[in-house]
């Protein structure tokens, strides 16, 4: 456990960079970016606060079971959202054309519009998910394993 | 005797490596017919302004497929070794 | 702009990077530094994917508020994200085996520890 100083300011840092992630991730198909860079940022959030508060502090926020049970549902999505289009072939884009994510721009240079883009929007958001959790939980066993002698649960 | 057979190997190795960098096609002019397909169609058939999203969800989804699991199959392994050696030391 | 670059600089760039990774692999003894060169390896191959669809004079290949120009090309870059992720899983899972090896034998050198000699 880090003075009492970068403890204050890893407290302050957490919600900007978890802001920023999650706006990353959600603007994929309109700006550069996408699922695995966004979860790379947040992730390495999470990382910033283990630094700082020691992984005997975080172990009892961020249990293994919930975050297995996040990246398990991140992966279902992703399956589910390809096996959707089964109708014409595997991974269809079956939003183009409905007025819930799919909306056709103008060809040519335009301001983008965030409603559209079909399926990729909801493929980013489980990959994110995916890479989240499963990047949390291996640094969070690493710093567990090399630092004391207790029990991952 | 090993020592000479190394540096031998690796010095034919480079060799190799910078003749097929010095043939390759000149920087900058990239032969390009699939890549001119999809910047003109992509915001047609994708609805989409991202053309690298586009390529990496819709036309070749099957890569990113594959890369989710070799990620889900990575974190698995290493949750399981990091419990399997507190176990065995604590039943010596 | 860069119009024409001479004896084409980058793959030889990558060349070089590939060969320093594979003189790692082969004289060093200790396991953390042949990790290493193998993380070498990786960055070589992804600089190789991204030269390689470089057009003169491109832009980034996204069409909201576009500069001019032409567009560079997108499926190469793909592919390189790819690549990083499965290269990130990699040597995680190799890092857990050098940390496991540590704890029982007590040294991390190639010729010392009897499980490793082959």
């Amino acid at each position: 456990m880090l003075s009492k100083i970068v403890r204050t300011i890893a407290n302050q840092l957490i919600l900007f960079v978890l802001i920023f992630g999650l706006y990353v991730i959600m603007h994929g198909h309109v700006t550069p970016g996408g699922g695995f860079q966004g979860g790379a940022i947040v992730a390495s959030g999470v990382v910033m606060l283990i630094v700082a508060f020691g992984s005997t502090e975080i172990k009892k926020s961020l249990r293994e079971s919930h975050l297995s049970i996040v990246e398990s549902g991140g992966a279902l999505i992703f399956i589910g959202m390809a096996f959707a289009g089964m109708g014409t072939i595997f991974f269809y884009n079956f939003l183009v054309g409905t007025p819930f994510f799919g909306g056709i721009p103008p060809t040519g240079p335009n301001p983008g519009n965030v409603w559209t883009g079909g399926v990729i929007p909801l493929m980013n958001f489980a990959v994110g998910l995916k890479v989240i959790a499963g990047l949390s939980a291996v640094v969070l066993a690493m710093a567990l394993f090399s630092s004391g002698e207790e029990m991952e649960e | 005797m090993r020592q000479i057979v190394a540096w031998f190997a690796l010095i034919i190795m480079v060799a190799v490596l910078i003749t097929g960098a010095l043939l390759m096609h000149p920087f900058g002019y990239p032969p390009s017919d699939m890549d001119d397909y999809m910047i003109a169609n992509s915001q047609a058939e994708t609805a989409n302004n991202n053309v690298v999203a586009a390529v990496l969800f819709d036309y070749r989804g099957l890569d990113t497929l594959g890369e989710a699991t070799v990620l889900f199959t990575a974190v698995t392994g290493v949750l399981l070794l990091l419990r399997a050696l507190k176990k065995k030391e604590k039943n010596p | 702009m860069m119009q024409y670059i001479p004896y084409n600089i980058p793959f030889i760039a990558v060349a070089l990077l590939v060969g320093v990774a594979l003189f790692i692999l082969v004289f060093k003894r200790n396991l953390i530094k042949i990790v290493m060169g193998i993380a070498i390896l990786e960055a070589g191959v992804n600089l190789f994917l991204v030269t390689l669809g470089y057009r003169a004079g491109g832009v980034a290949p996204i069409y909201t508020v576009t500069p001019e120009g032409a567009m560079v090309l997108p499926v190469p870059q793909a592919l390189t994200l790819t690549s990083i992720v499965i290269g990130v899983s990699v040597i995680a899972l190799m890092l857990t085996m050098v940390m496991y090896i540590y704890r029982h034998m007590g040294d991390a050198d190639t010729r010392k520890s009897r499980l490793l000699r082959g």
